[in-house]
C-alpha cells in the first residue's frame, strides 16, 4: 500500500513536471515560435499525464488528457494549422488539466461542466476529415486523402516506399501503460497500412496471462513519410518492444499493386519474419549509398538513435537524482555545523597566538574556503529557478484579463534566476496577489487606454534578477500608475492618516501597504477584498523580504520585492548589548554612527537624535529587551540606524560592535517560540547562541508609532 | 555526588530521579535524551522568570528552564555544579535545571501513588504521582505541563 502511495507521490511530482513543459510548450506556440519538437514535447506531456493517470484510475483526468492529447496530436500531425489561432482554448485546457492533476492529488474537485464545456470546445476544433477510427477498423483503414494534398508532402508524394515494419511489443510495453492500438492507428495515418496481426504466439485461454503480450504484428506500409516518421510512432514504446524497420524499394511494386492482399505466408513463425527482416535490413544498409539523398539520414538517424538510448544511462540527457527535501535540509543543517565548527577553530588560532604562516593556519584558511565552496554548493541544491513560479503567474494573468474584459499581455524575463525552493514556494501565494493586483487596478480598461493613447492591449511584466546577494522580483504594470489622490482621500476616510498630515509622494504610495486598505469601491471578484497588500507585505516579510513601489502617473506602477537568496543564511553584524551578543541583520543597517552629546534630544521620555535634520527615535537596546536598566550615559555606546521593511527608520544604542560575517539562521520556534524582538537565532563562532534582531518587531516599531506624532510636529514646526 | 543506584524492584529502569532544592523528582527515562553539565545560555528578552535562556546544543537551539522557578521556589544561581537535563516532550526539545541526577530507578507502576490533595498550588499540575521507599519521596513529574512554560511553538 505504502509502496503504491510512494509511486502515486512520483506521479504528482512528475505531473508537475509535465505541466510546466506544457506550459513551457504553449507560451512558445502562442507566440508562434514553436517547432515541431516542441510541439511534440507538448503532445509527451499531456500523453504521459494521460498514461499515469490511468494507471491510477483517475478517470476524469484521463478522458479529458486523450481529447486534449487529440488535438495536440492533430497540431503535430500539421492537420491542425496556426495553432496560435485558438491558444487561448490550449491556455484552458491545460489549466483544466492541471487542475484535474491537483483535484486527483487529493484537491478541490473540478465542476464536470467545465471539463465537457472545454471537451466540446476542443472537439469543435478537430479537422472533418481527422480519423475517428475505432480499432476494429484497423486493418482495412484507408489513407487519408490530404496527406496528398498538402504542399509539403506534395513533392515526396512520388517516393512513395513500402515499409515492412515487425513491431513485436514485450511485457513490459502494457507495464508501462502503453497501448498498441494506438500506435497502430497512428501508423495507419501514415499512408497505406496493411496489418497483420500474429497470433501463433497466443496460448490457450487456460494458461493466458491477461497482462502479457502475446500478439506480434507485421505491418505493410506504403507510404511517404520517412523513417524517422516511422520511428517517431513508436518513440514511446522503443524501449519496450523488438522493432523492425525496413524500406523496401524493390518490394514497391509488388506491395503497391496488391496492398490489400495478405502476404503470402499468413501467419508464419515469428522467427522466420524476424531473419527475413533483419536480412532485409542488411542488404538495405549496403545499399543506402545510392537511395534518394531524402532519405539518406534514416540509417544515421538510426544509429544516432541506438547510441542516444544506450547513452542516456551515462551522459543523454542531464542526469537527475529526485531526492527528499527533507535529506537536503538535513545536509544544509550539517553544512552549517560545520561552519560553526570552523568558524570556532579560526577563533581558538587568534586566541593561540600562532603565527600566521604556520602550515595549521594555511590549513585553517583552505578549510574556510572549501566550507564555504560546500555551502555554496549545497545551497545551489535547494535553489530552482523561478521560472516554474512565473508560468503559473502566466495563468493568473489569463484568468484576471478574463475576469476583467481587459486585454493583457504577460512579458517574462530573468526567470531563469535562481531561489530557494522554500523561498519560491512561499511566494506564489503574495505573487499572485500583486499579479492580480496589476491587471485589477493597475492596468486601465481598454476604452481608458484608448482616450490616453496607449495600444488597448496593456502589458504586465514579471522579472527576476540576482542583484548584490538578494533576489529582485518586478511586477511592472504599464496603467495609470498610482491615484494619489483617491489613495489620500481614501486613507483620511479610512481614519489611516488624519487631513493635515503632508506625505510624499513615497509615503501615499505606502499607504496600500496599510491593513484594510482598498481604494476600489465595489468589490470585485479578482481582488480588494481588502486583505491586499498588507497581506503581500507581511508575507514578503516573513520571507526576510522587502516590498517597496515606484509609480509614475500616467506610466505604470512597479512592485518590488528583494528577498534574500536562501533562508538558511544571513550577513549579520555582531554587536554586544549588556555582556549579550546580537546580530543585526545588514539588510536593515543604514549606517552606524558614534553620537556626541549634541545629538541627543528627549521628548518626554523618549530619546532622539537629529540626523541630517531628520528627528530619529533612540531606542536603547539593552534596556527594551530586559537585559539592564535605562543606560543614564547614551554617548558611550555606539549607534546603529536602522530601517524597518516599513521604511520605519529608528537608532539602536549598542555597547559595541564586532564584526560582520554570514550566519547560519536557526529557527526559535522549533524548541520554543517566538521571542519578542528576535526573528531567529545563530550560532556565533564560540559555540554560543546569539539572538537575530528583527528590526520589523512591535518592539521597535511601536516605539516609534508612539512617537510619531511627536516627531512629525518638531519636524513641522 | 551521590552515587547511582540500581534498585531490584523491576528489571528495567524507566525512570530518572534527581534532586532540586532538597526535593526529589523524577521523569520517564524515555523522555531524557541527555544530561550534561551547565553552559552559559543566551539570554532571551521579556521571557517568563522560569526561562533562563537558551543553549546551543549540536545545532539546535535549545531553551533552559529552571525547574525550582517552575516549581515556584527560589530561583538559583547556576553554577558549574548544575546539571541541565535534556528532555524531548512531542516535537520540542528543551533542557531542565536541576540541582543534580540522582539515581536510575526501576519501578513498577503499582508503586505509583495519587499525588495527595494538599499539594502546593501550581505544582500539583505537573506532579502525577509519588512514588515512595526507603523513606524517601519522589514526585513523578508530568512534563508536558513544564514545557507549558515556554511560549508554544509558532504554527507553522
Amino acid at each position: 500500500m505504502s509502496n503504491r502511495d510512494s509511486i502515486r507521490d512520483t506521479f504528482f511530482q512528475e505531473c508537475e513536471e509535465l505541466l510546466e513543459s506544457l506550459q513551457e510548450g504553449l507560451t512558445a506556440i502562442d507566440d508562434d515560435t514553436a517547432d515541431s519538437e516542441t510541439i511534440n514535447s507538448v503532445f509527451r506531456a499531456v500523453h504521459s499525464i494521460k498514461g499515469g493517470a490511468g494507471a491510477f484510475g483517475f478517470d476524469d483526468l484521463v478522458s479529458f488528457a486523450h481529447e486534449f492529447e487529440t488535438i495536440l496530436d492533430e497540431i503535430r500531425n500539421g492537420r491542425l494549422d496556426q495553432p496560435s489561432s485558438f491558444a487561448d482554448v490550449l491556455w484552458k485546457s491545460a489549466d483544466l488539466l492541471g487542475d484535474l492533476v491537483a483535484a486527483a492529488a487529493g484537491g478541490v474537485a473540478i465542476e464536470t461542466h467545465r471539463t465537457s464545456d472545454l471537451i466540446s470546445k476542443l472537439v469543435s476544433l478537430m479537422p472533418e476529415t481527422s480519423p475517428n477510427s475505432n480499432w476494429e477498423q484497423e486493418a482495412e483503414f484507408q489513407p487519408l486523402a490530404f496527406a496528398f494534398d498538402d504542399p509539403l508532402f506534395s513533392d515526396t508524394a512520388s517516393e512513395e516506399t513500402t515499409y515492412k515494419i515487425l513491431f513485436q511489443p514485450q511485457d513490459s510495453m502494457f507495464e508501462n501503460g502503453n497501448e498498441t492500438a494506438v500506435l497502430l492507428r497512428k501508423l495507419a495515418t501514415l499512408g497505406e497500412a496493411t496489418i497483420i496481426c500474429d497470433i501463433s504466439q497466443l496460448p490457450t485461454f487456460q494458461i493466458l496471462e491477461p497482462e502479457k503480450c502475446y500478439l506480434s504484428w507485421m505491418i505493410e506500409l506504403c507510404s511517404s513519410a520517412s523513417i524517422e516518421e516511422i520511428q517517431d510512432v513508436f518513440e514511446f514504446v522503443e524501449q519496450d518492444c523488438d522493432l523492425k524497420i525496413s524500406s523496401t524499394q524493390d518490394a514497391l511494386n509488388d506491395t503497391s499493386n496488391a496492398p490489400e492482399d495478405p502476404p503470402p505466408e499468413s501467419n508464419p513463425p515469428l522467427q522466420l519474419i524476424n531473419d527475413n527482416i533483419t536480412q532485409q535490413h542488411d542488404v538495405d544498409g549496403d545499399e543506402l549509398e545510392q537511395i534518394p539523398p531524402t532519405r539518406a539520414p534514416a540509417p544515421a538517424r538510426d544509429a544516432s538513435r541506438a547510441n542516444r538510448s544506450s547513452d542516456s544511462k551515462t551522459a543523454g540527457a542531464p542526469a537527475t537524482v529526485r531526492v527528499d527535501v527533507e535529506r537536503i535540509d538535513k545536509l544544509i543543517n550539517l553544512i552549517g555545523e560545520l561552519v560553526v565548527n570552523q568558524a570556532m577553530l579560526s577563533q581558538c588560532h587568534l586566541d593561540s597566538e600562532l603565527s600566521a604562516d604556520s602550515d595549521f593556519v594555511t590549513g585553517l584558511d583552505e578549510l574556510k574556503t572549501l566550507t564555504r565552496d560546500v555551502q555554496d554548493s549545497v545551497m545551489a541544491i535547494r535553489a530552482q529557478p523561478v521560472k516554474s513560479l512565473f508560468q503559473r503567474m502566466a495563468r493568473i494573468v489569463r484568468e484576471a484579463s478574463a475576469a476583467t474584459g481587459k486585454d493583457v499581455h504577460l512579458e517574462i524575463s530573468g526567470e531563469l534566476t535562481e531561489v530557494d525552493k522554500t523561498v519560491l514556494e512561499r511566494l506564489a501565494d503574495p505573487l499572485t496577489h500583486m499579479v492580480r493586483n496589476a491587471v485589477d487596478h493597475g492596468l486601465e480598461t481598454p476604452e481608458q487606454r484608448q482616450i490616453s493613447g496607449k495600444p488597448t492591449k496593456g502589458i504586465i511584466h514579471l522579472a527576476a534578477a540576482h542583484r548584490s546577494g538578494r533576489v529582485v522580483i518586478d511586477v511592472s504594470d504599464d496603467g495609470a500608475g498610482i491615484n494619489r489622490a483617491r489613495v489620500l482621500e481614501t486613507a483620511i476616510r479610512k481614519n489611516l492618516i488624519s487631513q493635515n498630515d503632508n506625505l510624499s509622494p513615497e509615503e501615499t504610495d505606502a499607504l496600500l501597504f496599510l491593513p484594510g486598505f482598498s481604494t476600489v469601491t465595489e468589490i470585485s471578484n479578482l481582488s480588494g477584498r481588502g486583505v491586499g497588500m498588507d497581506v503581500v507585505r507581511s508575507a514578503i516579510r516573513a520571507l526576510g523580504g522587502r516590498i517597496s513601489i515606484n509609480s509614475e502617473p500616467g506610466l505604470g506602477s512597479t512592485f518590488s520585492i528583494s528577498l534574500p537568496l536562501t533562508l538558511a543564511v544571513l550577513d549579520g553584524m555582531v554587536v554586544e548589548v549588556a555582556q549579550q551578543k546580537l546580530v543585526i541583520p545588514i539588510a536593515a543597517i543604514i549606517e552606524t554612527l558614534l553620537p556626541n552629546t549634541n545629538n541627543f534630544h528627549s521628548i518626554g521620555h523618549q530619546d532622539v537624535i537629529f540626523i541630517r535634520d531628520t528627528v530619529i527615535p533612540v531606542v536603547d537596546l539593552g534596556n527594551i529587551l530586559g537585559f539592564r536598566p535605562p543606560l543614564e550615559n547614551l554617548t558611550k555606546c555606539v549607534l546603529i540606524l536602522l530601517e524597518s521593511d516599513l521604511g520605519v527608520q529608528f537608532a539602536v544604542l549598542v555597547d559595541a560592535i564586532h564584526d560582520q560575517r554570514q550566519l547560519v539562521i536557526k529557527a526559535l520556534e522549533e524548541n520554543y517560540g517566538e521571542v519578542a524582538g528576535a526573528a531567529a537565532a545563530t550560532i556565533l563562532g564560540d559555540g554560543r547562541i546569539a539572538l537575530i534582531l528583527d528590526p520589523n518587531d512591535r518592539l521597535f516599531i511601536g516605539h516609534r508609532n508612539a512617537v510619531t506624532t511627536d516627531s512629525r510636529q518638531i519636524a513641522n514646526g | 555526588m551521590q552515587q547511582a543506584t540500581q534498585t531490584s524492584q523491576s528489571n528495567e529502569p524507566n525512570f530518572v530521579a534527581f534532586r532540586v532544592a532538597d526535593q526529589e523528582y523524577c521523569v520517564d527515562i524515555m523522555s531524557v535524551r541527555e544530561i550534561r553539565g551547565w553552559t552559559p545560555v543566551t539570554t532571551l528578552p521579556q521571557a517568563p522568570d522560569s526561562v533562563l535562556g537558551v543553549i546551543n546544543l549540536r545545532g539546535s537551539v535549545v531553551p533552559i528552564l529552571d525547574f525550582s522557578v517552575r516549581l515556584g521556589l527560589k530561583s538559583q544561581n547556576p553554577t558549574v555544579d548544575n546539571v541541565i537535563i535534556i528532555v524531548q516532550v512531542d516535537s520540542q526539545t528543551i533542557g531542565l535545571l536541576v540541582d543534580e541526577v540522582s539515581e536510575i530507578l526501576s519501578i513498577e507502576d503499582d508503586a505509583i501513588k495519587p499525588t495527595p490533595e494538599v499539594t502546593y498550588e501550581g505544582s500539583e499540575a505537573f506532579i502525577t504521582g509519588v512514588i515512595t521507599f526507603d523513606s524517601r519521596m519522589i514526585r513523578l513529574v508530568d512534563l508536558s505541563f513544564i514545557v507549558l512554560a515556554c511560549p508554544q511553538p509558532a504554527p507553522r
